[in-house]
């Protein structure tokens, strides 16, 4: 087992004018090299934060990253533009992720201008093309412009732009969320396909659980800025510990005729993240809360083996010994 | 850009819309007729700008002389037709430097947020006295001429660049494909001029076929009033300026220059709203 990303007590606090924001706040994982791991939560848990810190788009404000055994938390200038070489990203809207005024093949051609990978402009010429391919872009596409191209396409260009430096690592931030159902398919199995093919690494942050159990190998759930449950797909998806994870797992709509399903509805309103009190952060709408929960910070605890949880009282609520 | 291989993308569709718009159409025709008239004056002026003829002074307008001649005995239409070189080399030179220095100061201004509140207090301080008032000061304290005037009318239409650059590329800035440019590794100067800029160029544009024509205003009003180009050069503005005492029995020696002043703005403006109109998608039909 090698980790291949270890993030640990990641932080990142954002100042604002009513006191600091924390929108991640204390997360451990790691990722194994060629698996995916699955971020969820509700909008505004951090999720997005997350992927951006550990690509250095937002810089951390405490804790450690590793990425391949290297300590990259804090990289210099030099390191961190070797660095992007080997981790990506793809952008959650194929709208506002790429630029309009550039071609298909300038999107995709510009991250090999800026790391000056190819001899000539004939070289260059052919790895753009070879992109397309693998992403799915038919050749007569390169000269054409984004606004001209549907929400696929379009995600195809930045999934080829994120593929064109040959990374190791990518962040996959709600990739097809801003398309419809027929082309989500064909884009998350197309990241599945160059997943096998390259043997690339995915964290991929989403709130849409079907999609994270159609890709992940592991899910992170996450809330307010803290990893409440991690474990592996199929346990999450039907051994779920945390109240958190039970009260969204059982969201799911089910298509079982005549068979009610009990769902756990969460009451009350996702707390401020700004100066959160040091507490459990779903305390307030959990339906197991004690006093304890009120007074310190759970940590994500190993319960079963590969199923962390971060909860005072898990063995009690799910009659663990 | 549109020029580019295959004629395509975003500059091409503003080309297409543009060429629908009647009026800014007819906006470039008369710019165009006015830009080949002033380049080549010497070659359609019947007359030299500076040739008196005292037989002929305070002519009224007629087959000898289109436009009258002034005190001076002066053709005016073939100063008018000098008369347009001054006019376009002070809008467009004016615009130009102020666009330059402007845009430069407003990209500074937007993406290196320590600099954000020094240069734009500045503008605030320069945008804060009477645009006009600013005109004559500086081209007072510099003395005339047209070097001077040009310094005087490029500082008073600066301001106005900062503040439409500074906007535009902060709301540029924020969209993902400038952080999708930081995560393939470009580094600033790449961001503004490759992402930032070309996405912020239609108001900039807009800004300055309009700015182009407060400048040829701004510089007929100080030669009016004596700070700018000064007689016998045949600028507009000093030729309206001169005519004024005459005003009462010889009118064309002002109206023919306010005239010229008039259709060059005017055309200029066309061209602005056309543009305008061009760039912003939302009224793409």
């Amino acid at each position: 087992m090698e980790k291949f990303i270890e993030v640990s007590n990641l932080k990142k606090y954002f100042p604002t004018n009513s006191g600091t924001l924390h929108a991640v706040d204390g997360i451990d994982f790691f990722i194994e090299k060629g698996k995916t791991l699955g971020v969820v939560g509700e909008s505004g848990c951090g999720k997005s934060t997350l992927g951006r810190v550990l690509l250095h788009l937002l810089e951390p404000t405490e804790g450690t990253i590793y990425f391949n055994g290297k300590d990259i938390t804090k990289p210099g200038k030099r390191e961190l533009k070797e660095l992007r070489k080997n981790m990506q990203m793809i952008f959650q809207d194929p709208f506002s992720s790429l630029n309009t005024r550039m071609s298909v093949e300038q999107i995709i051609g510009e991250p090999l201008l800026i790391y000056r990978l190819c001899k000539d402009k004939w070289e260059y010429e052919k790895r753009v093309l070879e992109i397309m391919e693998t992403v799915g872009l038919a050749e007569r596409l390169r000269r054409v412009y984004p606004h001209e191209l549907d929400g696929g396409r379009r995600q195809r260009i930045g999934i080829g732009r994120a593929l064109a430096l040959n990374p190791e690592f990518i962040v996959c931030d709600e990739p097809v969320s801003a398309l419809d159902v027929s082309i989500q398919a064909q884009v998350l199995n197309l990241m599945m396909d160059l997943q096998e093919e390259y043997g690339l690494t995915y964290l991929f942050i989403t709130h849409d659980l079907s999609v994270v159990k159609h890709i992940s190998d592991d899910i992170m759930v996450m809330y307010l800025g803290m990893g409440v449950e991690k474990a592996g797909t199929k346990e999450l998806f039907e051994n779920q510990l945390h109240p958190y994870t039970k009260a969204l797992i059982s969201a799911i709509p089910q298509i079982n005729i005549g068979q009610r399903k009990q769902r756990v509805v969460l009451k009350g309103e996702i707390t401020s993240p700004i100066n959160p009190k040091p507490a459990c952060r779903f305390a307030p709408r959990c339906t197991y809360a004690k006093e304890r929960c009120f007074k310190e910070v759970p940590e994500l605890e190993e319960v079963l083996p590969g199923h962390y949880v971060s909860c005072f009282f898990t063995k009690e609520i799910n009659n663990l010994s | 850009m549109a020029e580019k291989k295959r004629r395509s993308g975003p500059w091409l569709d503003v080309w297409k819309r543009l060429k629908k718009n009647k009026l800014a159409i007819v906006g470039m025709v008369i710019l165009g007729l006015v830009i080949l008239i002033s380049v080549f004056a010497p070659f359609i002026a019947p007359y030299g700008y500076m040739e008196q003829d005292y037989a002929a002074t305070l002519q009224f307008p007629g087959r000898e002389h289109l436009f009258g001649t002034d005190n001076f005995g002066r053709d005016i239409f073939s100063r008018i037709i000098y008369g347009g070189r001054y006019s376009l080399i002070i809008g467009i030179g004016c615009v130009s430097i102020a666009a330059v220095i402007g845009s430069i100061l407003g990209i500074v201004a937007a993406f290196y947020s320590k600099f954000d509140n020094i240069i734009m207090r500045m503008i605030d301080i320069v945008m804060g006295i009477p645009s006009f008032l600013l005109a004559i000061s500086i081209a007072a304290a510099l003395g005339t001429g047209l070097r001077n005037l040009m310094i005087a009318v490029s500082i008073t239409s600066l301001p106005a660049f900062t503040r439409v650059v500074r906007a535009q590329v902060m709301t540029v800035k924020e969209q993902e494909f400038i952080e999708a440019a930081r995560s393939i590794g470009g580094n600033n100067l790449r961001i503004i001029f490759r992402h930032i800029l070309p996405n912020a160029l239609a108001p900039i544009i807009v800004q300055f076929t309009l700015g182009a024509v407060n400048s040829i205003l701004w510089a007929a009003s100080l030669s009016f009033i004596g700070l700018g180009i000064q007689p016998p050069s045949p600028e507009w503005g000093a030729m309206l300026s001169a005519g004024r005492t005459y005003l009462r029995d010889n009118w064309y020696m002002s109206v023919f220059p306010g005239l010229a002043i008039m259709i060059t703005t005017y055309s200029l403006n066309l061209i602005g709203d056309g543009l305008r109109d061009a760039l912003d998608p939302r009224l793409k039909q």
